[in-house]
C-alpha cells in the first residue's frame, strides 16, 4: 500500500528497534567507561551481545531475576556507574514496579531501564508478553523520563543520549523489523518533539512504531486533500507541551497514536495538555482497554486498530468535530 | 571517623536508645522495637568498624558503605548518623514531621546526609548493596559494603534472587547481616511464616555464614563484625546472623513483637529513660 503513496519519509531498509538499542549501547559504552550493562537472561533478544563481548568486565548476567536486576542497577549508580538494564518491557515494568518506584525513581538513581518487545508488535508470544500499560506505569513515577523512539536510527540515537543524561529513564522499543525512515546522524534531544511533516488541518502526535503509520497516514490524507501535521513524540515524559500547543493552535484538532492502552498512554498526556492550555478535539489511536493475543504484528495492528488506516479515520473524525 | 573503644561504644548505645525512644514518643509513631534491638550493631558499625566520612558524598568512593534494607528501623539509623556528625542531633526533633529530612522510612529525596537509597518496601536492600559492592570492585575500590535486613524480610523472594546472584558473581566485599530477633508484625516468625534453618539456607546459597549469638552484647557484636570482615575477599559474600532481642534495653519492651511499631506513652517513656543513662546529652 505505502509503495504507491507519495511519502514524505521513505526507507530502503527495515530493522528492529532493539538492534538500535544494542548498537547504541555499544557506542555509549565506547564513549563512557562508566556505562555498564545488566541483562536478565535475554542477551540475544535485547541485542546486548556486542556490548558483552567488548566489555565483559562491565556486563552482568543476572539470570531470571528482574527484581534483583533493578536493585543491583540502583546500587551500581552509587559508585558512579551508568547501568543499562535489559529485559522485555513486561518484565522491565509491571514485574518490578515497586523496585523501580523505591530504589530508582524515589531514590533518583541514574538507571536506564531498557525495555524491548513492548506492545502488540511482539506478535506470536501473545498477551502475557505484550505489555500495553508500561508507559502509563512509568510516566506516573516522579523523576522518571519516558522515551519511545520510532525506528532503528532513533532508538540508537536515544540510547546514546540517555547515557549522557543524569537521572532515571525508561526506554521502550520493540521486536519487529520496522522501516528505518529517520536519519542515521540525527541529534536526539530528550523532551523535544520533532515536527516531521508540516500541515494545517490536523496534528498527528505519534510515538514509537506508530510514527511510521502516521507518516503513511499523512500521505493518505493528502491524497484526499487533507493537510496533516506529523509530530514525533519520542519523549512522552517530560512532554514537549509547547510544541503540542503551538501545533494545535494552528491545526485546531489532533490525533494521538501509540502502541499502548488509551488509559495512561501518550493520548492521556496530550489530552491533559490541551485541556489545560488549548481545548480542541482529540481522537485516540491505541488499544482500548483490552489485552492482546497471538498473531503477526501486521495482523494485530489491524485487528486492534493501530495502523495508518485507523489514523486516517481518527484524523477525519477530529476534523469533523472542529 | 575515629575508632571508639568498647567502653565508649556502650555509652553511645545508651544515648542512641534514648534518642530512639524520644523520637518515636514525640511523634507517637515509628518503630522502636527492632531499633532498640539493633543498637549495638549500628553503634559498632559507625563508631568502630566502618571507614566513613560524615561530610557525606553520595558515591562514597573509598569508604565503607552501609545500606538499611529494613527501613522501618530508621530511628536507630538517624540517631547513629546524627551522633556521628552527619547532621545535628537537634534535627531528630523533626522525625516523621512535615517538611522533615527524617522521613518515616529512610529517603534520599530530601537530601538527608548518610542515606544513599530509599528503603521501606522490604526485600530490596541486598540487591542494592550487591550492586554497590560490585561497582566498587570494578572501580578498584577495596572497601566493604554492609547491609542489614530483617529476619521477617527473609520471606521476600527478592532476597534470595540477590543471594544467588552475589554468590554466583563472587561478590566477596559484601557483609550482609540479618537482625535475627524472631519477631515480625503479626507475631513470632515461627508462627507467621517459619524461616526454618536460616543458616543452612544461606550456606546452601553459597555464602560464608557466621553467627553472632549475642547481638546485644557490644563485645560479641564487634567480634562478629571482625570475623565477618576477615572472611571478605575470599570469593564468597558473607552473612552475619545477628541474634538480637527486640526492644532490648527497656525491661517492658524486650523480647516481644508488640513494640514493633508502637510508641511509648509519657509515662512509659519516663520509665524507659530511667533505665538508660544520658551519656552524650539529649537533643
Amino acid at each position: 500500500m505505502d509503495k504507491t503513496l507519495d511519502l514524505k519519509f521513505t526507507y530502503t531498509e527495515k530493522k528492529d528497534t532493539r538492534s538500535g538499542f544494542g548498537d547504541g549501547l555499544l557506542e555509549a559504552g565506547r564513549k563512557n567507561p562508566n556505562v555498564v550493562g545488566l541483562c536478565a537472561d535475554l542477551i540475544g533478544s535485547l541485542k546486548m551481545g556486542a556490548f558483552q563481548k567488548e566489555f565483559p568486565e562491565r556486563f552482568f548476567q543476572v539470570g531470571i531475576a528482574e527484581a534483583n536486576m533493578i536493585g543491583l542497577a540502583a546500587g551500581m549508580t552509587i559508585n558512579g556507574k551508568i547501568p543499562f538494564t535489559g529485559t522485555f518491557a513486561n518484565f522491565s515494568t509491571g514485574r518490578v514496579y515497586d523496585q523501580i518506584r523505591q530504589s530508582v525513581a524515589y531514590s533518583d538513581k541514574n538507571v536506564k531501564i531498557c525495555a524491548s518487545h513492548a506492545g502488540l508488535t511482539l506478535g506470536e508470544d501473545g498477551a502475557t508478553h505484550q505489555i500495553l500499560e508500561d508507559v502509563g506505569m512509568m510516566k506516573m513515577l516522579p523523576h522518571m523520563t519516558v522515551i519511545n523512539p520510532c525506528d532503528y536510527n532513533q532508538t540508537k540515537a536515544a540510547t546514546m543520549a540517555i547515557a549522557e543524561y543524569e537521572g532515571p529513564v525508561y526506554l521502550r522499543f520493540g521486536r519487529p523489523s520496522w522501516p528505518i525512515f529517520t536519519p542515521a546522524d540525527q541529534k536526539f534531544e530528550i523532551g523535544k518533539a520533532w515536527k516531521m511533516i508540516e500541515g494545517k488541518d490536523v496534528t498527528i502526535f505519534a510515538t514509537g512504531h506508530l510514527v511510521w503509520e502516521a507518516v503513511v497516514a499523512e500521505a493518505m490524507l493528502r491524497e484526499e486533500g487533507i493537510s496533516a501535521e506529523v509530530i514525533n513524540i519520542h519523549t512522552i515524559k517530560p512532554l514537549d507541551e509547547e510544541a503540542i500547543i503551538e501545533s494545535v493552535k494552528k491545526t485546531g484538532c489532533a490525533v494521538s497514536a501509540e502502541e499502548h492502552q488509551l488509559n495512561g498512554g501518550l493520548g492521556d498526556s496530550i489530552a491533559q495538555t490541551l485541556i489545560r492550555n488549548n481545548p480542541a478535539p482529540l481522537e485516540y489511536v491505541g488499544v482500548n482497554d483490552s489485552f492482546g493475543e497471538s498473531g503477526t504484528p501486521t495482523e494485530l495492528m489491524e485487528k486492534y486498530g493501530l495502523n495508518a488506516e485507523n489514523i486516517v479515520k481518527a484524523a477525519k473524525a477530529a476534523i469533523a468535530r472542529k | 571517623m575515629e575508632k571508639q573503644p568498647l567502653e565508649q561504644l556502650t555509652k553511645i548505645s545508651s544515648q542512641v536508645r534514648r534518642d530512639i525512644l524520644r523520637m518515636v514518643h514525640a511523634v507517637q509513631s515509628g518503630h522502636p522495637g527492632a531499633s532498640l534491638g539493633c543498637t549495638e550493631f549500628f553503634v559498632a558499625l559507625y563508631f568502630n568498624q566502618m571507614k566513613h566520612d560524615n561530610k557525606f558524598n553520595m558515591d562514597g568512593a573509598n569508604e565503607d558503605l552501609f545500606f538499611l534494607s529494613n527501613g522501618h528501623i530508621s530511628p536507630v539509623w538517624y540517631s547513629v548518623l546524627a551522633r556521628s556528625g552527619y547532621f545535628s542531633a537537634e534535627e531528630m526533633k523533626t522525625f516523621r514531621k512535615l517538611d522533615s529530612r527524617l522521613q518515616g522510612h529512610p529517603a534520599t529525596e530530601e537530601g538527608l546526609p548518610g542515606i544513599r537509597i530509599a528503603s521501606g518496601s522490604l526485600g530490596q536492600g541486598l540487591s542494592v548493596a550487591t550492586g554497590a559492592a560490585q561497582a566498587k570492585k570494578i572501580n578498584g575500590d577495596d572497601r566493604t559494603v554492609y547491609v542489614l535486613m530483617g529476619d521477617g524480610e527473609q520471606q521476600e523472594g527478592q532476597v534470595w534472587e540477590a543471594a544467588m546472584y552475589a554468590a554466583h558473581h563472587k561478590v566477596d566485599n559484601l557483609i550482609a547481616t540479618i537482625d535475627f530477633n524472631r519477631q515480625q508484625i503479626d507475631g513470632p516468625t515461627k508462627e507467621v511464616m517459619d524461616l526454618q534453618d536460616l543458616k543452612a539456607k544461606w550456606v546452601a546459597f553459597g555464602w560464608e555464614v557466621i553467627e553472632t549469638k549475642q547481638g546485644n552484647d557490644m563485645a560479641s557484636v564487634l567480634e562478629g563484625l571482625e570475623k565477618a570482615k576477615a572472611l571478605t575477599g575470599k570469593g564468597k559474600p558473607v552473612l552475619n546472623l545477628l541474634h538480637t532481642e527486640m526492644g532490648f534495653g527497656v525491661d517492658f519492651m524486650v523480647g516481644t513483637h508488640k513494640w514493633h511499631g508502637i510508641a511509648p506513652s509519657d509515662e512509659q517513656l519516663a520509665n524507659a529513660l530511667g533505665q538508660l543513662e544520658e551519656t552524650l546529652g539529649d537533643y
